[in-house]
């Protein structure tokens, strides 16, 4: 119990290494995590502008592209063909894991687990910190892989071998992929670290009468995200080790019965098929690690801008556990056509929609959450909207990708392309947003402006749905996804060829408005970080615990002992209460019950 | 040019700068929380998010309506016709799902904005309603897992007794075709056969022992190159050639196991087939099943020919397959959608390298007729067994 000892000295002065570097604070973490994740996710959104603008305008000469790439990668502003696919791959890796795992439950977890369930701190500090520090020390690695002579990983974001692991298919399998495998080792003992403090943490710091029916679902999910991660991470470390074996030790993990470049190798025996297994064991149930701490904040969040309970509390958290569980029994739902069997092919097509029902109960409880209650709008609460929107709309497509038989002609289409961004990128963006707007006075103890949060928030939902609604048709046209260009089209039908194109140019526009719309948030959260005006205590007027701490942060959280938790976090306008909200410190008045 | 936007872009930061000021400095005159949103805001907003509900449901139906919602050709085998069936079916119950939830959800959101005196409703949970939406679901999934599950095994399950047996071979940045000829059977293959007289590695008892010879010739110049007394290597490349070197000796000794292994009867099976190069094209005749198998010499790719709504990956060191029955020729699906330049293809779908975008070959279907004078030219001028 590292954390209680800090009582005693709870006010130390504390020298600047050790209050901003290597800070074993769990707020200070928190910050940095969301700092990090702010960059990587620009640099990951300017990379896919990037590739957007070659979509949209392929064979005209850009200036933007030279700017960004030079003359090795942009030759007379012509982007290089290899350059899009490494574009594309860094995109994908750093959007996924940098930004929407790393950034969003490495901010969220840290600011909220300890202040939530009345903590003065995780179980451990110092593997916080170093999960911390991995982070960041994978995200460098990440970036500078980006600058190598012969490119960045060029296979995807799945870096599928056999092209992975040959460096004479396609240059960015040289250095480039060795750097990606390096940083994602080092990602991945940072993001195991910081899951095992999670469960630690909740498991064992809860404060007196914080029972697990008392939590709030921010804590449920990122509880049940945590236990995800400790579950599926190491599985793709064992895929990436033995991909680094291949690559180096002359091992056939995954390689069998090729010639490539003119070269004849003698690997025989290894299958690529074993390569995606591993993979997708982690990759789908990271689909969930990504999307459920979205869930969870925007679950705490609509109930406090609502003014009203969330509906289905049980239900909401049985869902969660039941999407998690269902999680690791579908991930060769991405398989359908990789010459798996197809029997073992329908099995997933069942577990597949199976997810499906937890998830639509989450839609039906946020739903009736908004009925007849008393929506606030702030930013946070416009963004959670959004978020219920593209749930739905990004869900309702994975319906046709799960059913095996209608993947065969919209696998690898832009339609997956369109799906996945929709459900797990906007959706978990959007929460991201969310959660920064409502706890941006708890972590700077200012405020953010509200009118430029509205403006940042019209644009972003406007251009994130102008992008991706009409990718589902450049997908239902049979548009394959990771193509340098459709000049291929133009070959067989021209028709089809200007329909693609039209869709691409509108899609890029939207693109283009949304990087830059993304201008107004970054000035007006390093703005407010200095200049917002400041925070009170309770701004949104919640009931869970993080707002019963002062302003300005202490160490250990509470200046004075742990608060005393009473009652569940959403006791918004119950009958007979003075004030719309009753804090969770708030003990039951008398004949009061408690009922969720 | 780049300069008058580089001063916009500046110009407007500075204005959103200036405003948010102005902002700042109007809050604190009226002393106004920043926390606080007023009614005004709050109904702007409900109303926005109304506006864009409908925005959102008029751009769908406009979109359906103008770019189609199964794909822009007609289907054109007989699986793509009961594919096309079954998207629209899924495509109508989504988007009925899509409309209702997205609805209600831009309805609610407008409709219950906080106003003055306005009090929400303490409903903490309901076990009737929430066992009816877990049901519900439940019940149309049902539906849809059986319907697909149907069609999968259909399109997976084994191809009719008289379906034309043929190969795809893959490459970066080719396809190549093989028809099985005469005994409608497939000969049997090694990579390690591959050179430029038999670019898809067929096993006949001569192209093996030719390939044997080839490889001990190969051996024999490498080894000769590192002992030459008179050249001088750098470490480096010397060493990368003895790896070579032992590379090669490997790949001969299974070379030689192949040999043992290899049953001349199976000469005539391999000596019938029909090799097309690369980058020619596949040639389908209308209305025959067609069980095609799949190989692939480098990296992963995906054989994917959208008219005829079929897709399969091509795996190196793996044989995958899939069936389809093409129903419309190539002359006929040009009058359909009058474009004379209309023609089928097979595009790469899996992210294979540079050139992964213009990985394609042209597919023709045609009728019997003109199918069997083709076919009479191919089987005089490349059945393999004859060059």
């Amino acid at each position: 119990m590292g954390a209680v000892s800090h009582d005693a000295h709870a006010h130390h002065e504390e020298s600047f290494v050790s209050k901003y570097i290597f800070s074993q604070d769990h707020k200070m973490i928190s910050k940095q995590f969301l700092i990090t994740a702010i960059v990587m996710g620009l640099i990951a959104m300017i990379l896919s502008t990037l590739f957007r603008i070659q979509l949209g305008w392929p064979e005209q000469s850009s200036d933007i592209l030279h700017a960004f790439l030079g003359d090795r990668w942009a030759p007379n502003g012509i982007l290089d063909r290899n350059m899009y696919l490494g574009l594309v791959t860094m995109h994908g890796t750093i959007m996924v894991f940098f930004l929407l795992t790393g950034g969003l439950s490495g901010t969220f977890s840290n600011l909220l687990i300890p202040l939530q369930i009345g903590a003065r701190d995780m179980a451990s500090g110092f593997l916080n910190m170093l999960s911390y520090w991995m982070f960041f020390i994978s995200s460098v690695i990440m970036v500078v892989s980006l600058f190598v002579e012969t490119g960045p990983a060029m296979a995807g974001w799945t870096v599928y071998p056999p092209l992975s692991a040959l460096p004479q298919s396609v240059p960015g399998s040289g250095l480039g992929m060795t750097l990606w495998l390096v940083s994602m080792a080092i990602f991945i003992a940072s993001s195991l670290l910081g899951s095992l403090n999670y469960i630690v943490t909740i498991l064992n710091l809860r404060t007196k009468g914080m029972n697990m029916l008392r939590l709030p679902l921010t804590i449920w999910a990122f509880f049940v995200t945590a236990i995800l991660g400790v579950l599926s991470f190491p599985v793709l470390l064992s895929a990436a080790l033995l991909l680094i074996m291949d690559r180096t030790m002359g091992t056939s993990f995954y390689l069998s019965d090729i010639i490539v470049g003119g070269e004849m190798l003698d690997n025989t025996g290894g299958s690529p098929l074993l390569y995606q297994h591993l993979f997708w064991f982690l990759g789908h149930p990271e689909v969930y690690i990504v999307l459920l701490p979205a869930l969870g904040l925007t679950s705490e969040i609509i109930s406090t801008n609502a003014r009203k309970p969330i509906f289905g509390y049980k239900a909401m958290i049985t869902s969660l556990l039941g999407i998690g569980f269902l999680s690791f029994i579908v991930w060769a739902h991405h398989m359908y056509v990789t010459g798996m069997s197809p029997f073992l092919g329908s099995l997933f097509v069942f577990t597949t929609l199976l997810i499906a029902i937890p998830s639509a109960v989450k839609v039906f409880n946020y739903l009736t959450t908004l009925w007849r209650s008393t929506a606030i709008y702030t930013p946070q609460m416009l963004f959670s909207v959004a978020l219920v929107s593209t749930f739905i709309t990004g869900g309702v497509t994975g319906i046709i990708l799960a059913d095996s038989a209608l993947d065969i002609a919209v696998h690898d289409t832009y339609f997956v392309v369109a799906h996945f961004h929709v459900v797990m990128g906007l959706s978990a963006v959007f929460g991201m947003f969310a959660g920064v707007y409502h706890w941006f006075p708890k972590m700077y103890g200012r405020m953010m402006n509200l009118r430029l949060g509205y403006v940042h928030f019209w644009l972003t939902l406007i251009s994130g749905y102008g992008v991706f609604f009409p990718m589902h048709f450049v997908g239902i046209a049979g548009a394959p996804r990771r193509y340098y260009d459709y000049s291929v089209y133009e070959g067989f039908d021209a028709n089809q060829f200007n329909i693609i194109m039209e869709l691409n140019v509108i899609i890029s526009i939207f693109a283009i408005i949304g990087l830059l719309a993304q201008g107004l948030f970054l000035y007006n959260f390093f703005y407010s970080i200095y200049r917002g005006p400041k925070a009170v205590q309770n701004p949104w007027r919640a009931n869970s615990l993080e707002w019963t701490t002062p302003v300005e942060h202490v160490h250990g959280n509470w200046p004075g002992p742990l608060p005393v938790v009473h009652r569940w976090p959403y006791d918004y306008s119950k009958p007979g209460a003075a004030e719309d909200f009753i804090p969770q410190t708030v003990p039951l008045a008398e004949g009061e019950t408690e009922e969720h | 040019m780049k300069f008058i936007v580089l001063i916009v872009i500046v110009l407007a930061i500075i204005a959103v700068a200036q405003l948010t000021r102005i902002y700042e400095l109007t809050s604190k005159l009226r002393n106004r929380n920043e926390a606080d949103v007023d009614y005004r805001d709050n109904k702007m907003n409900a109303n926005l998010l109304l506006l864009f509900g409908i925005g959102m449901f008029v751009s769908y139906i406009w979109m359906i309506a103008r770019y189609g919602a199964g794909g822009n050709t007609v289907a054109a085998s007989v699986e793509g016709v009961d594919y096309d069936w079954l998207f629209a079916v899924n495509l109508i119950l989504i988007s009925a799902i899509f409309f209702v939830t997205n609805g209600l959800l831009f309805y609610f959101a407008w409709k219950y904005h906080a106003r003055p005196g306005a009090k929400a409703f303490y409903y903490p949970h309901n076990a009737k309603l929430e066992l009816l939406w877990t049901a519900a679901p439940a019940a149309v999934l049902s539906v849809i897992i059986i319907l697909g599950l149907i069609q999968w095994s259909d399109r997976t399950g084994a191809a009719g007794e008289n379906a034309t047996v043929i190969e795809l071979y893959s490459k970066q940045f080719d396809w190549a075709v093989r028809y099985s000829g005469k005994d409608n059977k497939l000969g049997k293959f090694d990579y390690k056969l591959i050179n430029t007289d038999n670019p898809l590695g067929l096993a006949t008892s001569s192209t093996i022992s030719l390939r044997i010879d080839e490889m001990r010739a190969e051996i024999d110049t490498l080894e000769s190159r590192i002992n030459d007394p008179e050249a001088i290597y750098s470490v480096a490349s010397l060493e990368e050639m003895r790896e070579k070197l032992e590379t090669k000796e490997r790949l001969y000794v299974r070379l030689l196991q192949l040999q043992e292994n290899h049953n001349p009867e199976w000469d005539a099976m391999a000596n019938d087939d029909v090799v097309q190069p690369a980058n020619i094209k596949l040639v389908l005749k209308k209305n025959q099943e067609y069980d095609i198998y799949f190989r692939a010499q480098d990296v992963i790719h995906s054989a994917f020919f959208p008219h005829f709504r079929a897709q399969i990956n091509t795996v190196p060191g793996m044989v995958t397959r899939m069936k389809f029955t093409p129903s419309i020729t190539t002359r006929e699906m040009r009058e359909k959608m009058k474009n004379d330049d209309f023609s089928y293809i097979l595009l790469c779908n899996k992210i294979c390298g540079a050139s992964h975008s213009n990985m394609k070959l042209n597919v023709e279907v045609l009728d019997e007729a003109e199918y069997d004078a083709w076919w009479a030219e191919q089987v005089a001028t490349k059945t393999f067994g004859n060059n």
